[in-house]
């Protein structure tokens, strides 16, 4: 499964520059919420790449603590349509409370 | 087809478009959760028009937050309080980060952020041509504040409904930060007002300079605006240029009578009948010019732009090498 290539195609010349390696950057915003994906960025390593996140995500108190993990370790599931990788959850009703028929007169359940 | 794949979870595409003679089913798809008010994400199919309009549309919105840098910037060190210079930098930094957002959502597309920036500086790509005027006076802070930040509000605010998820959440994040930007310029006209005469001058002056630019800014009336209709039938963009133009001129005129300013526009009043206020026509040619280059500061931001970067050069071989220094001796301890 070959990426297509952009259709903004880089210039010759920018083929030969090394870029920073790019990350996604996650961030909690108080305590008791989990960390949630807010965007990306580019650092040499993974200590510029914190204080990036923090400078560039965080600049009004919008978190408590800062995940970044390097673009290129994330596994990600394929696009929605036609995939089947979904389906086994789309067929196992019995997976929800509603699918349960209980008597309305019993109390708490 | 597996159902996952290594790599980089926004921007690795799946098979090319029609590669599997699948193109009408994919097209299918994408129309029905445009349809359905649903948003676009990184990695699912859209067409190639789709993704060149939000490409050219993101970066080019992206290098105007950046070379938006220059005009205020150039006041930081001129700033006439403490405070002043404080808030200058904060909403300086703000415009950086603007910047970022939307070249981190530009690169979900495929985009390459160092391309981008060279694109900038080779002058292949456009920014917003409101950044090619002059900041003549500390008042012209203030006006860039009320009225180019207002503007930019108008623009943004239904950008955050557009069609493609990476750019909508970053305009959710830019919109918050721009009403601080408008109203420090306010609040900093209203204490201008409240000085001599000279500093009300020069707030009229600011006002009298910036207006017609500023109406610039939604671009071309509606009828000279050919892309517009498929970017609204693709739900990039939610508003007409012209539609956003009258809101802002509705939106303007009574912060302008209540700080005591005069809009340079004869032909400005309300008009009962349409609900809106009737304004007279920018002058479209001074648009063309600017966007073309000629403006009063095209090359002068350009410039500065290409230096800044180049300056930077060694900054950024110094950090790839350092990381390489530690990742190498981080790897010979692990074997030691």
């Amino acid at each position: 499964m070959t990426p297509e290539k952009p259709t903004d195609k880089p210039s010759e010349k920018q083929s030969e520059k090394q870029d920073w390696p790019l990350y996604e950057v996650f961030v909690r915003g108080k305590r008791g919420l989990n960390h949630v994906h807010v965007g990306s960025l580019h650092a040499a390593d993974d200590r510029m790449a914190l204080t990036h996140a923090r400078d560039l995500y965080t600049r009004r108190n919008e978190g408590v603590s800062i995940w970044v993990v390097r673009s290129e370790h994330i596994a990600a599931s394929t696009r929605d349509e036609k995939d089947p990788f979904f389906a086994p959850s789309a067929d196992k009703v019995y997976r929800h409370p509603t699918f349960y028929d209980i008597p309305a007169d019993v109390p708490h359940i | 087809m597996v159902g996952w794949e290594v790599g980089r979870m926004d921007t690795t595409r799946s098979s090319p478009a029609g590669a599997d003679g699948a193109e009408p089913v994919l097209q299918q798809h994408f129309d029905a959760t445009i349809a359905r008010d649903q948003r676009i994400e990184p990695r699912d199919w859209m067409p190639e028009g789709y993704r060149k309009t939000l490409i050219r549309q993101i970066a080019q919105h992206a290098h105007s937050e950046i070379i938006g840098m220059q005009p205020e910037g150039e006041w930081i060190t001129r700033a006439p309080s403490l405070r002043r210079k404080a808030i200058l930098f904060a909403k300086v930094q703000d415009e950086a980060g603007h910047g970022l957002y939307l070249y981190s959502a530009a690169e979900t597309l495929g985009a390459d952020r160092a391309d981008l920036t060279d694109r900038l500086i080779e002058g292949r790509q456009k920014y917003s041509s409101i950044f090619n005027y002059p900041t003549l006076s500390f008042a012209d802070v203030g006006v860039i504040g009320w009225f180019v930040d207002g503007a930019a509000i108008c623009n943004q605010v239904p950008l955050c409904r557009s069609s493609y998820g990476p750019y909508a959440r970053a305009m959710v994040r830019i919109c918050k930060e721009e009403s601080f930007h408008q109203r420090q310029g306010y609040e900093l006209l209203m204490t201008m007002m409240r000085g001599t005469a000279a500093q009300r001058e020069m707030v009229q002056d600011a006002v009298d300079r910036w207006w017609w630019p500023s109406l610039m800014m939604f671009g071309p009336p509606d009828d000279a605006s050919p892309n517009s209709a498929q970017s609204m039938a693709w739900k990039i963009k939610r508003h007409s240029n012209d539609e956003l133009r009258q809101r802002f001129v509705d939106m303007t005129v009574p912060q302008a009578e209540k700080l005591g300013v005069t809009l340079p526009d004869p032909e400005l009043r309300w008009n009962d009948e349409r609900g809106h206020h009737d304004f007279g026509t920018p002058d479209w040619d001074e648009l063309m010019r600017v966007i073309k280059g000629d403006g009063p500061c095209n090359a002068q931001r350009t410039e500065r732009r290409r230096t800044a970067h180049e300056e930077g050069t060694w900054v950024r071989e110094a950090a790839t090498a350092h990381a390489a220094k530690q990742a190498a001796r981080a790897q010979k301890g692990a074997v030691a």
